[in-house]
């Protein structure tokens, strides 16, 4: 799977065929058929075994007992080691899943193959919130300020336009992050 | 030989707004008129009696039902019937009862009346009696907790005792054969709450729970399968339900959803929080034509 991920992200969607991801993967084009009917089904099968991978780590996260502060540092950390270490998870997320709607459409509506990482992001809002952590506001707005900021991010780090290592950059965001979000006295 | 003798039913009526009596009276009529041609309402301070309270205070005769309307409480500066607490009344009237049945919130756990903070002093049955009191009753006492009460649990309530002499009640003391469900059951909104469509006071459509305060799946009540005139309930009719068969009635901001950062503070009842929103994250996604339309135009 990471395979596919990384040659969908590389290539784009359009421009990878099964065969090529059968060869990545050392498999028959014939034997990739018995597990996805289209590469429409592999690419929606991707985008949830991607985000699933982000959504088990912010899981994790969000059992610890530590502040909503701490938590939105930890996140910034774990979102941005995944930008390094394993960058076709998100860039699979920002280069093919939000580029190509299209795809997408039939079978992973609105947050249909997203749902468990929106799910967690939504836990660790709502518990920020319940402990006057951060201010009351409405989800999606919230939502986009931590993802937009984190997603914006990868995004700089995929160009390769950044300074610095991007773990360096982790606690200046995660504090923007924060800040954005914190109760009002 | 059959004994021809029909058992008492004396209605004592505390700290009240009066709204169970109303209910009773507002029962089905062929209902009212059964349990009237099977029981001897021998008091009730609203209807027609043959007997005052004091009579049956000073008669030696038992009370088969004893039935509660009401908030009870010791404090003579603020509640009194002919000189006397509700408490003490209370306590006379239900040494002579074999059954004791609070009708309404208000006597089930002092419901409004409570919430006075002028006078700590407001509770419900339970708490207001002595337990010498209750040594001649024959079962734990029934809550017939709602605000108000259906006419339909009441009488129901009443003929189990006579017929069986016993009935199953949960931790609250309600019978579970009419508090066991959740005012969600028999709600005819339920598609709307599966797919995450939020409707107005007063229509139809929609669901009452995301916006509006709607209890329903969090609340113990027969109340939208058990139908108040036999035709309606608080959610059909467009009305969040307000969970007024729950011990924490009435809470503050009852029409409104408490919600952090759009997420609703309360989920229904037996779903962790994590399953509930990735639940409906889902199901909001998908717009099913019918159910964003008017039933009728």
């Amino acid at each position: 799977m990471e395979n596919s991920l990384k040659l969908f992200s590389q290539k784009g969607f359009y421009n990878t065929t099964i065969p090529d991801i059968a060869k990545s993967m050392k498999m028959s084009v014939g034997n990739m058929y018995n597990y996805f009917s289209s590469k429409e089904e592999l690419a929606k099968y991707a985008i949830k075994y991607s985000t699933n991978i982000l959504a088990s780590q912010l899981r994790e996260i969000n059992h610890m007992e530590i502040s909503s502060k701490e938590k939105i540092f930890l996140f910034a950390k774990m979102y941005f080691e995944n930008v390094k270490n394993s960058p076709e998870v998100i860039e699979y997320f920002l280069r093919v899943y939000l580029s190509n709607r299209e795809v997408f459409k039939q079978g992973c509506e609105g947050f249909l193959c997203v749902g468990e990482f929106v799910t967690e992001v939504m836990l660790l809002l709502d518990e920020g919130a319940q402990n006057k952590e951060f201010r009351d506001q409405e989800f999606f707005p919230a939502f986009s300020m931590i993802m937009g900021s984190l997603g914006g991010f990868a995004f700089l780090s995929g160009e390769a336009v950044l300074d610095k290592d991007i773990m360096e950059y982790s606690d200046a965001i995660a504090d923007n992050i924060y800040r954005a979000l914190k109760y009002d006295e | 030989m059959t004994n021809n003798k029909k058992p008492t039913v004396v209605w004592f009526q505390a700290i009240t707004c009066n709204g169970n009596t109303h209910s009773l009276l507002s029962a089905n009529s062929s209902r009212l008129e059964l349990f009237l041609n099977s029981f001897d309402l021998i008091y009730h301070p609203s209807l027609t009696i043959d007997k005052s309270l004091n009579e049956i205070l000073e008669s030696k005769d038992e009370i088969d039902f004893l039935l509660v309307e009401g908030a009870i409480s010791k404090n003579s500066d603020f509640f009194t019937i002919s000189d006397e607490t509700t408490n003490v009344l209370l306590n006379k009237l239900t040494s002579k009862a074999k059954y004791l049945v609070a009708v309404g919130s208000c006597a089930s756990y002092g419901g409004v009346h409570a919430k006075f903070e002028q006078n700590d002093n407001v509770v419900g049955l339970e708490e207001s009696l002595d337990k010498k009191s209750t040594k001649n009753l024959k079962h734990e006492i029934i809550n017939l907790t709602g605000c108000p009460v259906h006419p339909e649990w009441i009488i129901q309530t009443l003929f189990t005792l006579n017929n069986f002499g016993k009935m199953a009640i949960d931790e609250e003391g309600r019978p579970k054969e009419l508090y066991s469900t959740l005012a969600h059951h028999g709600c005819t909104r339920n598609e709307y709450f599966e797919w995450k469509i939020e409707g107005a006071w007063g229509e139809k459509e929609g669901c009452l729970f995301y916006d509006q305060g709607c209890r329903g799946p969090m609340t113990h009540s027969s109340c939208n399968k058990i139908l108040w005139n036999d035709v309606n309930s608080k959610t059909r009719a467009g009305m969040p339900c307000i969970g007024c068969t729950e011990t924490d009635f009435p809470r503050d901001n009852m029409l409104e959803t408490k919600k952090n950062i759009g997420i609703p503070f309360e989920v229904p009842t037996g779903i962790s929080k994590r399953a509930y929103l990735s639940i409906t994250g889902v199901a909001k996604t998908f717009t099913i034509d019918r159910l964003n339309k008017k039933l009728m135009d």
